[in-house]
């Protein structure tokens, strides 16, 4: 692997740090020099999140350049379509199927874009989206909070860390009463994704 | 870890992003005294003391927070220090959280103290320890100049230090010609500070992390900080004098550099302080004439800004277009959030708050002046609220309320502060605010932590840095202390009473302090059973949008409540407000429809 650049979108509150805090984490423990940083802002709730993680033998700046990132992981619909000019042509899109409107389309000035114009936008970067209906087998797995987890299941099938490291390290960032459930939300999502791309 | 590793005994802040995290990370290490001050210039005090009675001693701040210490800042260069003491100052070019973006490299120099900039979490760890040699050996303060994204990226660190062992050297020794700066004694320091700066300038040119990477001499770059990090990524090939040391700077090293490239160019970000330097050696280079300013930089500003002027060969990469014409998400209060009700009711009062399908009242038509501070609550100048008029810097809502009533304005006027920044620079404002006989309304909004930069203790929440218990100061009695008559506390989620308390502050011509007392939503460790809307009695009439909850949401004409995201029976703002009455608990709705 030469480079890997992640870009993890989302929403404030959705659980995007502590993913991206998760992945660093892995690729560290596999051996390869990591970068990351967040864009957070103002935002403690409720505000656009991006995390930018770079993996490589050697990096100097932690922000992706546009146009980049080999693989967006977006827990969120409309802010994966703000954020996709990152990804490289080709890059990878895994995408949770779940929208959360913002406040002005709630209140009916704005509109949320459609499926299809979001996927319309994700095309303009790449053909290789991946949707996951992330809350709802997360719901499914016992707890609808652990779709990051399974969202980080699903990004584990694309990348060379060993299983077992990304067990360690998600087992590292859960209190204890918390590890399990998340461990089997991350390897539903592993299955997930084995599904998707056969 | 550096802090730890360079053997710091007392560690002083105030919270205030990018440096928040600090502060917070130093608590870990128990051997360590840390606080979280009532403000920077206190902070700044605190270690000031500390290394004046022989400790190593670290202030962290954001940026602005150096404004609020500077008296300090200035008085800690002049009398010099005894322990060695770091003052970290967290820069935030692009303000990402912030209301300038001021490039406090200026106020290193404007204080003649020395200054260090890591360009990664290995060098911030590394240079700690420096600082602190430095410190001691030249008897000044040093600062570590950080920015937002060094601050708030992580990056491998190897430690690779043994822990200098604090000393005990706890004893302050008097030395007036040194540390009372009455003018006779502050006249003979003032030489004492310019012999100091000149054997800084010598040692600047020994210094370690002023670094040259020798690439081709067709260019030179002199860079610094996280600015070295993107030049390397868009300038893989070039020679490069990087700074770990800004001010001084090493007059000859740099002389030497640009005496060996064909053109020398400075890549930094904000302003053109090392551009500056540098030229006022004699030496030809350039740099912000291409390369901006304004903002944080990043490999693609600097790639597009090289090229622009021909310093980069081969075809610009192809533009990517950003996808146009998507909703904003800009930050909100959180549901269940204590200041909603608050500015629900300043909102309507002032007549400022309009359904979202009737056309938005404008400001100046308001018979209200709000004036704002500094915390989550800024965000009360956005939709649905547009109550706030001013935001101007910590503690300013009072000062300026008081200076718009004494100016003449023939509105009512009102200022509205969070209870950490009313400790933080609130109440000298309120002091003068008595003295001067001012009769305008304050409004404290009492959540009862330090909530925008992550629920950091304060002197009212009774929370030391390390979450333990200790005094708590009262902020009623501290109201009524200073001699305001009109004092009262209102529960935050009693849109009535808020309504009736704000309006009667507001008719009393005399000064009157609201306390809107509520738990921040954020520290809520129980989520109870959430709200829910009655779809049988819901007209749509969007009242309930004006709490402006982001768990209120509405598809396709029918508005529903987010159940993952009401908090429940903490807050019951949007319930209050509901002409219909349609919204109760999620179970009383459910049996209500099976009946």
């Amino acid at each position: 692997m030469k480079k890997l650049d992640m870009l993890i979108t989302g929403v404030g509150g959705q659980g995007v740090i502590l993913a991206s805090d998760i992945i660093s984490d892995t690729a560290l423990a596999a051996g390869y020099d990591v970068k990351k940083t967040d864009t957070i802002g103002m935002a403690q709730r409720g505000g656009s999140v991006v995390s930018h993680i770079r993996v490589a033998s050697q990096i100097w700046s932690p922000l992706i350049k546009e146009g980049e990132a080999d693989i967006m992981l977006g827990f969120e619909k409309l802010e994966s379509a703000r954020w996709s000019y990152f990804l490289r042509p080709g890059g990878v899109a895994i995408i949770n199927n779940h929208a959360l409107p913002p406040l002005s389309v709630n209140t009916g000035n704005e509109q949320y874009p459609s499926d299809e114009r979001i996927t319309a936008i994700l095309k303009q970067r790449t053909d290789v989206i991946y949707y996951i209906d992330g809350t709802q087998r997360a719901k499914e797995v016992g707890n609808v909070r652990t779709y990051n987890m399974l969202l980080l299941g699903c990004l584990s099938k694309l990348t060379p860390f060993k299983v077992n490291i990304w067990k360690e390290s998600i087992t590292q960032h859960l209190a204890a009463g918390l590890r399990e459930i998340n461990l089997a939300a991350f390897d539903q999502g592993r299955k997930e994704m084995r599904n998707l791309s056969l | 870890m550096g802090v730890y590793l360079a053997g710091v005994q007392v560690a002083t802040a105030y919270p205030g992003t990018p440096s928040s995290e600090i502060l917070e990370s130093v608590t870990r290490f128990n051997d360590i005294y840390t606080e979280w001050s009532t403000n920077e210039k206190v902070a700044m005090e605190v270690a000031l003391g500390a290394a004046y009675a022989g400790v190593r001693s670290l202030v962290a701040m954001k940026h602005v927070g150096l404004n609020v210490a500077m008296d300090p800042f200035m008085a800690a260069s002049i009398t010099g220090i005894n322990g060695g003491m770091v003052v970290v100052s967290a820069d935030d070019p692009g303000m990402h959280s912030s209301q300038n973006e001021q490039d406090n490299r200026y106020l290193a120099k404007f204080a003649k103290v020395p200054m260090l900039e890591p360009s990664d979490s290995q060098e911030a760890c590394d240079l700690m320890r420096t600082a602190f040699d430095i410190s001691e050996e030249f008897d000044t303060p040093v600062m570590v100049r950080s920015t937002t994204r060094i601050s708030h990226s992580k990056s491998v660190v190897n430690v690779n230090q043994e822990r200098v062992m604090p000393i005990n050297r706890r004893s302050f020794q008097s030395n007036v010609p040194k540390y009372v700066m009455l003018p006779v004694h502050a006249r003979a320091r003032h030489s004492v500070v310019e012999e100091r700066l000149v054997k800084l300038e010598a040692y600047a040119e020994t210094f370690p992390l002023n670094q040259i990477f020798w690439g081709k001499l067709s260019i030179g770059i002199v860079t610094s900080g996280i600015a070295y990090q993107y030049a390397r990524e868009v300038f893989p090939e070039a020679s490069f004098l990087k700074l770990g040391m800004t001010y001084p700077l090493p007059r000859d090293l740099i002389h030497r550099f640009a005496s060996k490239v064909d053109k020398l160019i400075v890549i930094e970000e904000l302003e053109p302080f090392l551009q500056e330097g540098i030229q006022s050696m004699g030496i030809k280079v350039s740099g912000k004439e291409f390369i901006p300013r304004i903002g944080e930089l990043n490999a693609k500003v600097i790639e597009e800004s090289c090229r622009s002027v021909g310093l980069l060969d081969g075809p610009a990469r192809k533009q990517i277009k950003k996808p146009q014409d998507l909703p904003d998400r800009p930050p909100l209060l959180c549901p269940g959030c204590p200041h909603a009700g608050t500015f629900f009711v300043l909102s309507s009062l002032g007549k400022r708050s309009s359904l979202s399908k009737s056309e938005r009242r404008k400001a100046e038509e308001s018979d209200l002046i709000i004036t704002g501070d500094i915390g989550c609550y800024s965000l009360g100048a956005n939709s649905p609220f547009y109550a706030l008029d001013t935001n101007a810097c910590m503690g300013a809502s009072i000062g300026q309320a008081l200076g718009m009533e004494k100016a003449g304005v023939n509105k009512k006027i009102v200022a509205v502060i969070g209870d950490s920044t009313f400790m933080h620079s609130g109440i000298t404002g309120l002091v003068n605010a008595v003295y001067n006989e001012s009769g305008i309304t304050i409004i404290i909004l009492d959540n009862g932590t330090t909530a925008m930069t992550g629920h950091q203790g304060h002197p009212g929440t009774g929370i030391s840095a390390r979450g333990k218990e200790t005094q708590k100061v009262d902020l009623e009695s501290l109201v009524r202390g200073v001699g305001v008559k009109n004092v009262r506390v209102v529960n935050a989620f009693d849109v009535k009473a808020l309504r009736q308390n704000v309006r009667s502050a507001l008719d009393n011509p005399e000064l009157s302090v609201v306390i809107a007392r509520g738990d921040c939503a954020m520290l809520l460790r129980t989520r109870s059973e959430p709200r829910a809307i009655d779809a049988g009695k819901c007209n749509q009439c969007g009242v309930c949008f004006l709490v402006g909850c982001s768990a209120i949401r509405q598809e396709d004409e029918h508005i529903f409540i987010d159940a993952s995201l009401c908090v429940g029976e903490a807050c019951d703002v949007c319930l209050q407000m509901c002409p219909q009455q349609a919204i109760a608990p999620q179970s009383g709705i459910a049996a209500e429809e099976v009946k």
